[in-house]
């Protein structure tokens, strides 16, 4: 025991001071942040950005539809010749112009739209939908149907959701469940890679420095492996944590340099909701607040560990068995495939029905539950299906763990020799 | 005898591959024991047998006559054939690290490190990294640590095979050192000359198998052919020769000598010594050099690998 302290200790050390750690730790929010200011900040420009259109109208009767907009304004040039009309919008640079032609018959002509480039789906859609509802209004009126009684008879229905025991839910509360479990399924399979690598470059340092004889001269081979295991795995929570108080502290930053922006976007956000109606709003927060927060974050801790204990250990058996880095390519892809299969039944499946067959078994085969259960928790999972995933993980981990420590125990003492499937086989029965 | 370490019929086999069949070998208490081999013998996987880092199939290693424990790594030193260091861990913390892996605590671990890295000369090295230094000071540092826990037994794999001649002569000084202070010492090697010049016992393994072990001195004797080395000189050299051709075999010797005489290698009979043959010369001829051929372990190993092939 006293040793794996030693061991635990060591490794913690040798990640947490590696420069490409430290770096790594401090910049990535930093280069986060920035990426949404940009992303931010290129959509504003991009909202603010005001398309000018002009409006050739013979029959007359839209002008009054086409209605300036925040990021559109109308210019009717009826009163001029169509040719000149057109040689105008060119030589101002103006985004197009819309051409309404008149038949003899006074029916409104093909529609046209000219411009530099091919117009946005948006703005085409919106084009249609005012050229057609004006002449829908006016077929309705030449067939002597009165439009006010008709708008007076329209009737909205708003259906109420929900569950059996009589709690209410707003319709967000699927789309909140979906994001809350797939950040938490991305972020775990993202650390269970960039951690799992770093136990597999720490075997392998030990392998070229060729200290792994001296070490295990004095301590097991197991309890090398395990102490690295671990000690990389405080190294991670080191960083997350660092990440979250980091994350929080750039946000207070943020939204203090730019508050009154973000004021603003919040009070659209608010009416936006109130649009929605009162009792949504406080739907949506209540949706957040009925989200089982507490047990999401505990299972997020346990199947974070036992995900990671799981493929850290796969990672370093791969790590004793070859000689480089560049010579792991073979064995990386195995080990990928059950953690990319999680992620995709996690947004396929789980989204399209939590309880279904498929995300239930995915949630328990032990390669891929940590992924495909953490997505399924907000959406309520009974606790006997929780228990087997467990259990079934924990033995698992057990299993891999007995294993890759035999593959390991050989592997750590052969240098120059590639290994292959069959030889790390053989090892296991050494 | 009292014997320190005792490996008692060691099998070990890696799949269809025998690394060990049935070696047995008895290391005396202060001594130095040199294991021969060529490359691939098996000579590595006993070491590690010994030191725990392999399990034998069957068989049992004794440690100071009881059965060897996990706990009695503290009493090990090894000094493995493939060896080398964290390269972006500072030496000193590097060094306490693994002292506290043997059971060294802190202060303790650290003053011994003192004064051993003021013995070679290395303190300044303290807090560099070992990828600053030069590979013959990575390699005092490897040894620092091999013998900072004053281990009864210390294990060298191949000692001298990674060292520049400076500090192999250095590792021979202290190995000779740790002896007297009653350190018992195993080594593996295949250069022959080492173990002339350093080794009291020794063992030969080949393909898997143990083919002779004892005293250095005992094993020589054995070995030797009742040959010596004659140079003399004679009135009728040729009448000489054809006498002798008679009674010995007889052969060319080529060593030096000031004087431009017969140079002959003489091969007696087991029953006759060497004043039966210096008797039957002394009327003869004048005799200036006469040596008993005695074996080099190098012969030995090369008659004893070959005889066995």
């Amino acid at each position: 025991m006293r040793n794996l302290k030693l061991i635990i200790r060591r490794e913690y050390l040798a990640r947490v001071r590696n420069k490409t750690f430290i770096i790594m730790t401090f910049l990535s929010p930093l280069i986060l942040v920035g990426m949404f200011m940009l992303v931010g900040y290129l959509s504003m420009l991009n909202s603010s950005e005001q398309q000018i259109i002009g409006l050739y109208d013979e029959t007359g009767i839209f002008s009054s539809d086409f209605k300036d907009g925040r990021q559109v304004q109308y210019l009717d040039f009826s009163s001029l010749s169509f040719e000149e009309a057109l040689v105008k919008v060119r030589e101002q640079e103006y985004y197009g112009l819309i051409y309404i032609p008149e038949k003899e018959n006074g029916d409104v002509g093909q529609v046209q739209f000219f411009g530099l480039e091919p117009p946005g789906l948006g703005t085409v859609q919106s084009v249609e939908k005012t050229i057609s509802d004006r002449l829908t209004k006016r077929e309705l009126m030449k067939r002597g149907i009165d439009i006010s009684e008709m708008e007076a008879a329209e009737v909205k229905v708003d259906v109420e959701i929900q569950n059996f025991s009589g709690q209410r839910t707003s319709k967000m509360s699927n789309y909140i469940k979906m994001i809350f479990g797939g950040i938490a399924g991305y972020l775990l399979m993202m650390f269970i890679i960039i951690y799992g690598n770093m136990v597999m470059r720490s075997v392998i340092e030990e392998k070229t420095n060729r200290i792994i004889e001296i070490i295990v001269s004095s301590v097991k081979p197991i309890h090398l492996m395990l102490g690295k295991v671990l000690g990389t795995s405080l190294a991670g929570l080191t960083q997350f944590s660092i990440w979250v108080i980091l994350g929080a502290v750039l946000l207070w930053i943020t939204s203090f340099t730019l508050g009154i922006d973000v004021l603003s976007t919040q009070k659209e956000q608010m009416e936006m909701m109130e649009q929605m109606a009162q009792s949504d709003l406080s739907l949506f927060l209540a949706d957040v607040y009925n989200l089982p927060l507490l047990s999401l974050f505990v299972f997020f801790v346990i199947y974070f560990l036992g995900g990671y204990f799981l493929y850290s250990s796969i990672y370093a058996a791969i790590g004793a068995a070859v000689d480089s880095e560049t010579d792991t390519q073979q064995f990386m892809f195995p080990v990928i495939l059950p953690l990319m299969l999680g992620i995709y039944v996690g947004f396929f499946a789980v989204i399209e029905n939590p309880h279904g067959t498929i995300s239930t078994v995915f949630s328990m085969i032990p390669l891929t539950s940590p992924i495909v259960m953490l997505m399924r928790i907000p959406f309520g999972v009974p606790w006997y299906e929780l228990l087997i995933s467990l259990s079934l993980l924990l033995i698992t981990n057990l299993g891999v763990i007995w294993l890759a420590s035999k593959i390991y125990r050989v592997g750590i003492l052969m240098y120059g020799k590639k290994a292959t499937y069959k030889e790390l086989f053989k090892w296991l029965k050494y | 005898m009292d014997n320190l370490l005792v490996a008692e019929n060691i099998y070990k086999s890696f799949g269809n591959y025998t690394a060990l069949n049935n070696v047995s070998i008895n290391v005396p208490r202060a001594s130095i024991f040199g294991l021969l081999g060529p490359n691939g013998a098996g000579k590595t996987t006993l070491l590690r047998i010994i030191n725990q880092i392999t399990m034998p199939d069957r068989g049992t290693i004794y440690l100071d006559n009881k059965p060897l424990q996990p706990n009695d790594i503290q009493y090990i030193g090894y000094l493995p054939e493939e060896r080398g260091l964290y390269k972006s861990m500072r030496v000193g913390e590097q060094a306490l690290y693994l002292a506290q892996l043997k059971g060294l605590s802190k202060a303790e671990a650290k003053q011994r490190l003192e004064y051993w890295f003021e013995k070679l000369e290395i303190s300044g090295w303290w807090n560099k990294k070992i990828q600053e230094l030069s590979k013959g000071m990575a390699q005092k540092v490897q040894f620092v640590i091999t013998v900072l826990h004053k281990p009864k037994l210390l294990i060298f794999d191949e000692p001298f095979s990674g060292f520049d001649p400076v500090n192999a002569r250095l590792i021979k000084r202290e190995i000779l050192q740790l002896k007297e202070e009653g350190a018992t010492i195993l080594f593996s090697t295949h250069r022959m000359e080492s173990v002339e010049e350093l080794c009291d016992y020794m063992a030969l393994i080949h393909k898997s198998n143990k083919l002779l072990d004892g005293r250095v001195s005992d094993i020589k004797k054995e070995y030797k052919s009742n040959t010596f080395e004659v140079g003399m000189e004679a009135k009728n050299e040729p009448a000489l020769l054809a006498e002798l051709q008679q009674k010995f075999i007889v052969g060319n010797a080529t060593f030096k000598s000031i004087h431009t005489d017969l140079k002959l290698r003489i091969q007696l009979q087991e029953n006759e010594s060497a004043n039966h043959l210096l008797e039957f010369l002394i009327n003869r001829a004048q005799i200036n050099h006469f040596v008993e051929v005695i074996p080099s372990v190098n012969d030995i190993f090369i008659q004893t690998v070959t005889r066995d092939a």
